[in-house]
């Protein structure tokens, strides 16, 4: 069981659960966030000052999967959220150790499915 | 001779103030100037009603759009559109008195009075397309159209229908306040615009069925219903421009009122209905269908007939919205099933309930005047709409095909705030620009 956390563009987002259901995986958290990468934020005007914005909006979305699912899940997020452009984010995986379906106390892989 | 109507506002001052010492006078034109008032805050109504029923991260650019077509509308009426519409001229267009240097009055007032009267309708009748077009529409766009709309498209009609010399206003066409001139002129240019702009991104998904997109602040948005709502009391009253015996603008109001409240009930009781739930948003566009429809026959017909017009208008409203979505014209706000499908309903209501003992030129069609009246309230009401459509059409595609209409896909992803005016609405707060 793996967890993927991916930070992507907020506007990506439609365009990454399209590929997401593709892949047939539909479920999923999606946060609001913010933060900043190598490029260190824009500048916005206000009333004709120039006003830095270093943290930026992305979205932070978690999915949890079966060993089966990581590729495509991947796959499916780096399709929907690239644009080539700085700023496309990034997808971090981790190792998930139990998940419990609260519903009906199932546990690991049948409680993620 | 723009340039000495500039320099020499003494002059402007002085025409048309033929008898200033009459009380009556005096009355009259501090009515028609508290009439032009309220229909200056209107403006703020349309401002809170679009920015409130489209998305946080357009309010800036919807309310930026808002501010800056009333100043242009004002600036343009004030060098051509007064003069083409109230000028001497034809019966299609007026041109004597550019940048108000010896302009015709045709009201008793005095000529600025008349004039910041009609300046603030000509503000209105360009605020009505911002809506329809929210969202995706490049800001040099919007104010390259405005300028059109305001120092030409709305004057020509207005000369036809509200100038002595127009050829629909020697029919007899009536059009108290505006239903065609300013509702049905706005609305249907707001159709094209619409059409040639193109739905949002995401509103109509690949399985070709609409989505809803929900304004960010119905709060806003009904604030905004009230604000033209109480504007409508110096929109409709106030074109008597004077007060008389005070028996016509009692009735105007009452007309009014009573219009927006059927249309509120009938909206919502027809989206109850069909769509189970009492949903304010349409409830609220129901109260603005039912002025727009009342503002044409607002003097000519009786207390019950507004009733019945108001819940009319109402209904149509519903399907209006609904056919929109199925020819896929995606309209944030619904200024075209408000403005455009009821200034028809309200121009042709004259030529039904009308009366010509309340100054109509004939009797419509249940008092026993039979189909004269009617047949011109759709000739008149058809040959604005297809003027202005066809005129707007040809700027819109000109645009579309130099500097451009639409901004890009990111930057409408993004929000129009940042892409187009580099700040926000609500600096601070987390605004989800996900859709």
């Amino acid at each position: 069981m793996k967890l993927i956390i991916a930070y992507i563009q907020p506007e990506k987002l439609g365009d990454v659960k399209r590929e997401l259901y593709k892949a047939e995986v539909f479920k999923m958290s999606v946060t609001n966030a913010l933060g900043c990468g190598q490029q260190r934020g824009y500048t916005e005007s206000y009333r004709g000052v120039e006003m830095e914005v270093n943290l930026l909006k992305k979205l932070r979305l978690e999915i949890a999967v079966n060993e089966g699912f990581v590729k495509p899940t991947l796959d499916a997020i780096i399709k929907g959220a690239q644009s080539s452009k700085i700023g496309d984010g990034k997808i971090f995986i981790l190792d998930l150790v139990e998940c419990v379906r609260i519903r009906t106390g199932e546990t690991g892989g049948d409680a993620i499915g | 001779m723009l340039l000495s109507a500039i320099l020499l506002p003494a002059g402007v001052l002085m025409a048309g103030e033929g008898d200033a010492a009459s009380p009556t006078l005096g009355i009259d034109t501090l009515w028609v100037l508290l009439a032009a008032f309220l229909v200056f805050f209107m403006q703020a109504g349309f401002g809170m009603v679009e920015a409130g029923l489209t998305r946080a991260k357009n309010a800036c650019n919807i309310l930026t759009k808002n501010t800056l077509d009333y100043c242009v509308a004002c600036l343009m009426f004030f060098l051509c559109g007064y003069a083409i519409m109230f000028g001497n001229g034809n019966g299609f267009i007026g041109w004597t008195g550019f940048g108000m240097n010896s302009a015709e009055n045709p009201s008793k007032v005095p000529l600025l009075a008349f004039w910041l009267f009609q300046a603030a309708f000509c503000g209105a009748a360009a605020t009505i397309v911002a809506g329809a077009m929210a969202e995706r529409m490049k800001f040099a766009a919007y104010l390259t159209y405005t300028v059109v709309i305001s120092a030409v498209v709305y004057p020509i009609v207005g000369h036809w229908i509200w100038s002595s010399g127009g050829w629909l206003a020697k029919m007899g066409f009536g059009d108290f306040a505006g239903s065609t001139v300013v509702h049905s002129v706005g609305g249907w240019i707001s159709f094209v615009g619409t059409a040639i702009l193109g739905p949002r991104i995401g509103k109509y998904g690949e399985d070709g069925k609409p989505r809803p997109m929900p304004g960010h602040s119905i709060p806003l948005a009904s604030l905004g219903v009230f604000l033209l709502w109480f504007g409508w009391f110096g929109f409709n009253p106030g074109s008597t421009l004077a007060i008389g015996d005070g028996a016509a603008i009692s009735l105007i109001a009452v007309n009014t009122n009573l219009a927006a409240c059927a249309g509120a009930i009938s909206a919502m009781l027809v989206v109850w209905k069909f769509y189970g739930k009492p949903d304010l948003s349409m409830t609220m566009n129901g109260c603005l269908a039912g002025l727009v429809a009342i503002t044409a026959p607002c003097a000519f017909v009786s207390p019950a007939a507004s009733i019945v017009i108001g819940l009319i208008a109402g209904c149509i409203v519903v399907f209006g919205v609904a056919l929109l979505d199925k020819i896929k014209v995606d309209d944030p706000v619904g200024a075209v099933p408000v403005h455009g499908m009821n200034g028809v309903f309200g121009t042709l209501a004259v030529g039904i309930w009308g009366q010509k003992s309340l100054g109509l030129a004939r009797d419509g069609l249940l008092h026993g005047g039979g189909l004269a009246q009617l047949g011109v309230q759709a000739l008149g009401n058809i040959s604005v709409c297809l003027f202005a459509m066809a005129l707007m059409a040809v700027v819109f595609l000109a645009i579309k095909g130099t500097f451009g209409l639409r901004v890009s896909r990111e930057e409408e992803l993004r929000g129009l705030d940042i892409g187009e005016h580099g700040m926000e609405a609500y600096a601070g707060f987390q605004i989800f620009t996900t859709q």
